[in-house]
């Protein structure tokens, strides 16, 4: 047996006889994280003087296809290990580094990112949040959108605007702010599932130290492609389960059992959606052969993302075409419940880590190499710049 | 499941792709589809004989060279990059299948070692018309035959007694007539058959082996449409960072660019789809089935919407005879239905997974 397989024998071994727990709430999840860290399954490939294990991604991959299929309640984790923590790493200081990583492996804090705007959507670089310096520090105000997890958050990663005397993209800082400041408001937002999902957040004269720039300060825009660079690969990653209710699997056979499937129109619409399913599905498996094989993927996450973003709205509709008018009126213990549910979920795929739009332009300029477009706004000092939604004229 | 090259197959792949880009680049093969050959005997010879890929998936004893499906795909992915005329798949694809699947060890003796050679030019035909009466005689009319014009060895799927079985006949004792053909790299023919006399290769019903030759073929035929797939993406690629119109190259454009973002995952998913489909074929005998219909059900129409976007965005250009564009659109859209359309191959998927 070679290391790897060891190793992968001992995960799975501890996976066996660690009990679970299927309440999700944030308490559980700290301790669930607490165990995972004691046993060195937290932060696998992360740098050990950090608090990390110190092992390659090969063991992290191993780790996580050994937890495949069981669902460990780290998700409360998943801003802070999939995002905040590598931009951490990637630029942050070495006393940054000292404070906040071991914490964060071992469950103790949770963190958030802080990008959007209402006013900054795709554009995020316009974002209007700012930060003015004082003699010891900053004072941060504005509001911030689509915030996961912010209600429960430590610590989160903002870009706010340090300088509106340059171009957009260069007077730009990312901090770490303490959600626990006075001046900070969260406010859940109800998504359009009528769930919050996301929450407002809500900046009055919060204040931060000096030492919290991360990055350095107006390099904000570069911190802010590193940890969006870690928002797309693990987006892409964090895909389809053959469980959920609107997989092939799922529907075909829920649609066998009702007798659909005699309906050639129905075979019809579950044939594509098998060969939707599994093209992309292939595509996974082999973008992540070549990445064992030593292959740099560079922006080819951006393919999953896109792919995934429209199987997910294609698939919502699928089932609805077939299972028909039950899906939009039923009682409440209906089982097709669920398809109104994935109906209302579905967009949130297309817009959340980068509209389809954006992810477009990502696979043209940054895999085919195509032209960037001309940008008006490049070299327009921020002050004098249109941002956000512009008032209609009124008269003509 | 493999669905990367190994380093020796990358060597292949290479190894076709320079002599493909010296002996026929689209220059000759033009010279021959506008000339009076069929196809491009000098290109083929030096196939059969410097390269020798024509036997790659022929065992050793009947003159092959005993490698896999994942290499002829190889082989098949640089032909159709190309767009080489010359009868790889008919041959070395359908014919040598069909022998290998019917496994009549007479029939493999005295034909495999010819068209693992290259010096037999052999093709299946699989269509209906043609039937078989009890001693054998054939009657009837092959309506498309790939190659049929040039085979020396016809394989000839008849009925018999209601059944589907194969006979060999000589392509010098039939009457065969050259079809137009909308993919001139690929030609096709009538065959009719008037009472002669065939001999027939394997068992009376033939519907398993056919099952699997057919699977094979549609495997390996996405590799070939997913080289002229990813040629055209190149192509149109390159001339959007070239092309200026209204003072920007066009490849600046939301309205290209996001075309070609798209047209560029079907690239991803056909090449995934197509590396499945071949490993399938040598590996996995009892995913084949499925994986084939997915790899004609998928491959072939992203090939075709990929050579028409290339086309189009090509602009007036795209339209003219003397640029290549036509060639690429023309092949794919004849691939795409060279072993049945689209609803045949949805048809099958169906099927297989149960649906049915």
């Amino acid at each position: 047996m070679t290391d790897i397989e060891a190793y992968a024998s001992q995960a799975k071994a501890w996976l066996e006889k660690t009990p679970i727990p299927e309440n999700t709430g944030t308490e559980v999840s700290r301790e669930f994280m607490a165990k995972l860290y004691d046993a060195g399954y937290s932060g696998i490939s992360w740098p050990a003087e950090y608090g990390g294990q110190g092992l390659s991604t090969a063991e992290e991959r191993v780790f996580q296809q050994a937890a495949r299929g069981k669902a460990l309640p780290v998700g409360v984790f998943g801003i802070g290990l999939g995002m905040c923590g590598p931009t951490l790493l990637s630029l942050g200081t070495e006393e940054q580094k000292k404070r906040y990583i071991r914490p964060l492996l071992r469950g103790e804090e949770i963190w958030c990112q802080l990008f959007s705007e209402p006013g900054a959507g795709s554009d995020i670089a316009s974002l209007q949040t700012r930060a003015v310096r004082d003699e010891d520090g900053w004072v941060l105000s504005g509001q911030k959108v689509w915030t996961t997890v912010a209600q429960h958050a430590d610590h989160g990663l903002i870009i706010a605007r340090t300088d509106a005397d340059v171009p957009k993209h260069k007077g730009i800082t990312m901090f770490i702010v303490d959600m626990r400041a006075p001046g900070v408001t969260v406010r859940p937002l109800r998504d359009m599932t009528g769930i919050a999902h996301f929450n407002e957040v809500f900046f009055d004269d919060v204040r931060i130290a000096e030492d919290q720039v991360l990055g350095g300060v107006n390099n904000g825009w570069h911190a802010a492609i590193t940890t969006l660079l870690h928002e797309r690969m693990s987006i892409g990653m964090g895909s389809a389960a053959p469980d959920r209710p609107t997989s092939y699997k799922s529907i075909a056979a829920r649609a066998q059992k009702r007798g659909l499937t005699e309906d050639p129109a129905v075979r019809e619409k579950l044939v594509d959606l098998y060969i939707q399913e599994r093209a992309l599905e292939l595509f996974n498996a082999r973008l992540a052969q070549e990445v064992k094989a030593g292959v740099n993927p560079g922006s080819r996450g951006s393919v999953t993302k896109l792919l995934l973003a429209e199987l997910t709205l294609d698939s919502a509709e699928t089932a609805a075409e077939i299972f028909g008018e039950g899906v939009v009126a039923h009682s409440e213990d209906d089982e097709l419940a669920r398809y109104a549910v994935a109906l209302a979920w579905a967009p949130g795929m297309a817009l959340g880590g980068g509209t389809n739009e954006i992810v477009r332009n990502a696979i043209g300029e940054r895999v085919l190499g195509l032209p960037r477009e001309p940008q008006v706004d490049r070299d327009v000092p921020f002050r004098e710049l249109k941002v956000g939604t512009q008032k209609k004229e009124t008269g003509a | 499941m493999r669905l990367i090259l190994t380093t020796e197959q990358q060597e292949l792949a290479g190894a076709v792709r320079s002599f493909l880009a010296s002996a026929a680049p689209i220059a000759r093969v033009r010279q021959v589809v506008e000339g009076e050959e069929s196809y491009d005997r000098k290109t083929w010879d030096r196939l059969a004989g410097e390269l020798g890929v024509t036997g790659l998936a022929i065992p050793e004893e009947y003159g092959g060279e005993g490698a896999g499906r994942a290499e002829v795909a190889i082989v098949l992915e640089e032909l159709g990059t190309a767009l080489t005329p010359v009868p790889y798949f008919a041959s070395s694809v359908l014919a040598a299948e069909a022998l290998l699947a019917l496994d009549d060890e007479d029939a493999k003796r005295e034909y495999l070692p010819g068209i693992a050679a290259g010096t037999t030019v052999a093709t299946l035909s699989f269509g209906e018309g043609v039937t078989a009466s009890a001693d054998h005689t054939l009657d009837g009319r092959a309506e498309r035959v790939l190659y049929g014009a040039d085979a020396d060895l016809l394989l000839v799927v008849a009925s018999l007694d209601g059944k589907p079985a194969v006979f060999a006949v000589s392509g010098e004792a039939v009457k065969r007539t050259p079809l137009e053909v909308l993919d001139l790299t690929r030609p096709q023919a009538a065959v009719e058959f008037d009472g002669i006399q065939a001999r027939l290769v394997g068992p009376a019903d033939a519907t398993e082996a056919l099952a699997r030759t057919l699977d094979v073929a549609g495997a390996v035929l996405a590799a070939e449409q997913l080289g002229g797939l990813r040629r055209c993406l190149d192509t149109i690629v390159d001339y959007a960072k070239l092309r200026v119109q209204f003072g920007r190259f066009v490849g600046s454009f939301q309205g290209v660019k996001h075309r070609l973002a798209d047209l560029h995952c079907l690239l991803e998913q056909s090449e995934s789809v197509a590396r499945y489909a071949a490993w399938a074929a040598d590996e996995a005998p009892q995913e084949l089935p499925q994986a084939a219909a997915l790899a004609q059900a998928y491959v072939g129409p992203a090939y075709f919407r990929v050579a028409k976007e290339h086309l189009l965005l090509h602009g007036g250009i795209g339209f003219t005879w003397e640029h290549d564009a036509h060639f690429y659109y023309k092949r794919a859209k004849s691939a795409e239905l060279l072993l049945g359309p689209g609803r045949r191959h949805r048809a099958l998927l169906a099927e297989r997974l149960g649906l049915v």
